[in-house]
């Protein structure tokens, strides 16, 4: 983002009023929202931390003790690494699933819609509106073993005679990758609409074949969206439970489904420390992800 | 694909240059399906009428799902909380969230990155994690047993507030400085400035954001869920029935909502048209 001016000192100007309190005036604009991203997200980090390091012999009416119990990640990621693996391992699925989607999709409405253009993104915004819970339910419907989709795929022994898709961890990858999707292809259209037409036509005058054209020069024009869609489908789908709770089997559990169920059975410890770990192994991820992929710049 | 289209115009006319040239938009209108059809299945779904509790499937066309959305217990209930929370959501997360962007965008400040910093993180902590950390929060400071409608409101101004910002930053970053420059050069006070001439221009920003809080807080399920108590949400009854067996009747609440999308999106189109044919 270039840098934009400071409007409250144009210079030559008597000056206004407040404007010479430019620095102090930012504060103030900021403090509200600050104060409400300190009380409602910093401290709760901090109290998730400092509750994942609790006596987890303590319960809501005994309160609980803090006695750094360490223990409490040992002890979680042992029981829970079948989830935690799983749920990077479909999180990871689903991004695949979904560059290989959005890239082609992003690149139909940048380079090819024409005035369809917008017709189209608002294609792609448009199922938002209907609710995620609902949506994700009607893909029971779709993958279900009496529907059209199961039996076709029977006919052309595809699946098996009583092969399903329901309750797969197919369901639950495709239901991550339906969800998430617009968060891929969005991102990637706004950096594909930014190239400009003429290096491409430089490409192809230099004799590059289109795929060299496009490996040389839209790909890499395309990284910041594909980074930024790959960090904004990759990481609510880690945590993501819903997809696996509505799709999938008592097999395809993911961390979220895990955590959500450590709360509400009142084992707070636990399932902060949890919390913490999914958090911590996707800052690492998304660390080393950035800085392979070269956009240090992206935030 | 330019490159595409100059290659395939050197090789002369054949049936590989209209694949070439279409091929793209094939796939990416296949993709647009696949994006498409669940919508068109709960269309659908609105009007069948299920032969049991937990029949998932087309049995029989009928209309008395559209008669009596309400039929079902807590449904309409649960609808009027989320409104509740998605308008009350909208207004503090835009007039938190639009300062704060006229702060980043238009005021240079120490720690202005530790700001950003701040800003960025509720969006890349997932829903879990957020949620799972208001309410260690909550039941820390004792109020475990206050947890309802007023816990699940801060909940829901702290994640859209993020998007507020972004939202409304970009809006504001796309401006030229010069105009507001030019009302103070006419003696136009910062008040008068904001008003006159940032506030109106910046106005389809935060009207973007206010709708993107009330799609995000509305949907919301997880970090809801977490800290709702026993208030139920449409998202929460909507889980709540999948367990249950569900009606089509939330079928019906998803393609108004889609409608009623539709029709402000098609609305604000119009409107930017006749503004622009003017």
């Amino acid at each position: 983002m270039a840098g934009p001016l400071r409007t409250a000192e144009p210079t030559g100007t008597p000056p206004a009023p407040g404007g010479r309190r430019g620095g102090l005036s930012g504060y103030l604009l900021l403090l509200p929202g600050g104060v409400w991203l300190a009380l409602f997200f910093v401290v709760p980090t901090a109290t998730l931390v400092a509750t994942s390091l609790y006596d987890p012999s303590g319960s809501l009416q005994l309160g609980y003790r803090m006695t750094g119990h360490v223990q409490n990640y040992a002890d979680s990621i042992q029981d829970y690494s079948p989830q935690l693996v799983r749920s990077f391992l479909y999180a990871g699925a689903a991004t695949l699933a979904c560059v290989v989607l959005g890239f082609p999709l992003a690149y139909a409405i940048a380079f090819k819609a024409g005035r369809w253009k917008n017709l189209m993104l608002v294609a792609v915004i448009a199922p938002f509106f209907t609710s995620f819970l609902v949506r994700t339910l009607s893909w029971q419907y779709i993958l279900g073993d009496n529907e059209a989709l199961v039996s076709f795929l029977r006919t052309i022994r595809v699946l098996g005679e009583d092969g399903h898709l329901l309750a797969t961890p197919f369901a639950v990858v495709t239901g991550l990758t339906y969800n998430f999707l617009p968060f891929m292809v969005l991102p990637l259209y706004a950096s594909l609409e930014k190239i400009d037409h003429r290096f491409l036509e430089a490409a192809a005058d230099l004799y590059s074949s289109p795929f060299t054209a496009f490996r040389t020069v839209t790909l890499p024009l395309a990284m910041p969206g594909l980074v930024a869609g790959t960090l904004l489908t990759f990481i609510p789908s880690a945590g993501d439970y819903i997809n696996s709770e509505l799709l999938g089997n008592p097999q395809t559990r993911m961390v979220g489904n895990e955590i959500q169920d450590l709360f509400a059975a009142g084992d707070y410890p636990t399932a902060s420390a949890l919390s913490v770990t999914l958090m911590a192994a996707i800052v690492v991820l998304v660390f080393v992800y950035v800085r392979r992929s070269g956009t240090e710049d992206l935030v | 694909m330019s490159a595409a289209t100059a290659t395939a115009r050197r090789a002369g006319r054949g049936p590989g240059r209209w694949l070439a040239d279409h091929l793209v938009l094939v796939l990416g209108l296949l993709v647009l399906v696949y994006m498409t059809v669940p919508v068109l299945v709960v269309m659908l779904m609105s009007f069948n009428d299920p032969a049991s509790r937990n029949s998932y499937s087309f049995d029989g066309f009928t209309l008395a799902n559209w008669t009596d959305v309400c039929g079902p217990f807590q449904l309409c209930e649960s609808l009027v909380t989320s409104l509740q929370i998605g308008l009350l959501a909208t207004l503090g997360a835009t007039l938190l969230g639009t300062l704060m962007a006229f702060a980043m965008v238009r005021h240079r400040f120490r720690g202005r990155s530790a700001a950003n910093l701040l800003i960025f993180l509720p969006m890349a902590t997932p829903e879990v994690v957020m949620g799972s950390s208001l309410l260690a929060l909550f039941v820390n400071v004792g109020v475990a047993g206050l947890l309802g409608f007023w816990t699940i409101l801060v909940a829901h101004v702290l994640f859209c507030l993020s998007f507020v910002v972004v939202t409304v930053k970009a809006r504001l970053a796309g401006l030229d400085p010069r105009l507001e420059q030019a009302a103070m050069d006419l003696y136009a006070n910062e008040w008068q400035t904001f008003w006159r001439i940032s506030f109106p221009l910046v106005f389809p920003g935060i009207l973007g954001a206010a709708l993107l809080s009330f799609s995000l807080s509305f949907d919301d399920f997880i970090i809801t869920n977490l800290n709702a108590g026993q208030e139920v949400t449409f998202p929460m009854f909507v889980w709540g029935a999948a367990q249950r067996g569900i009606p089509p009747q939330i079928n019906v609440v998803g393609t108004i909502m889609f409608l009623v999308a539709m029709a402000v999106v098609l609305a604000g189109e119009l409107a930017s048209r006749r503004r622009a044919g003017r």
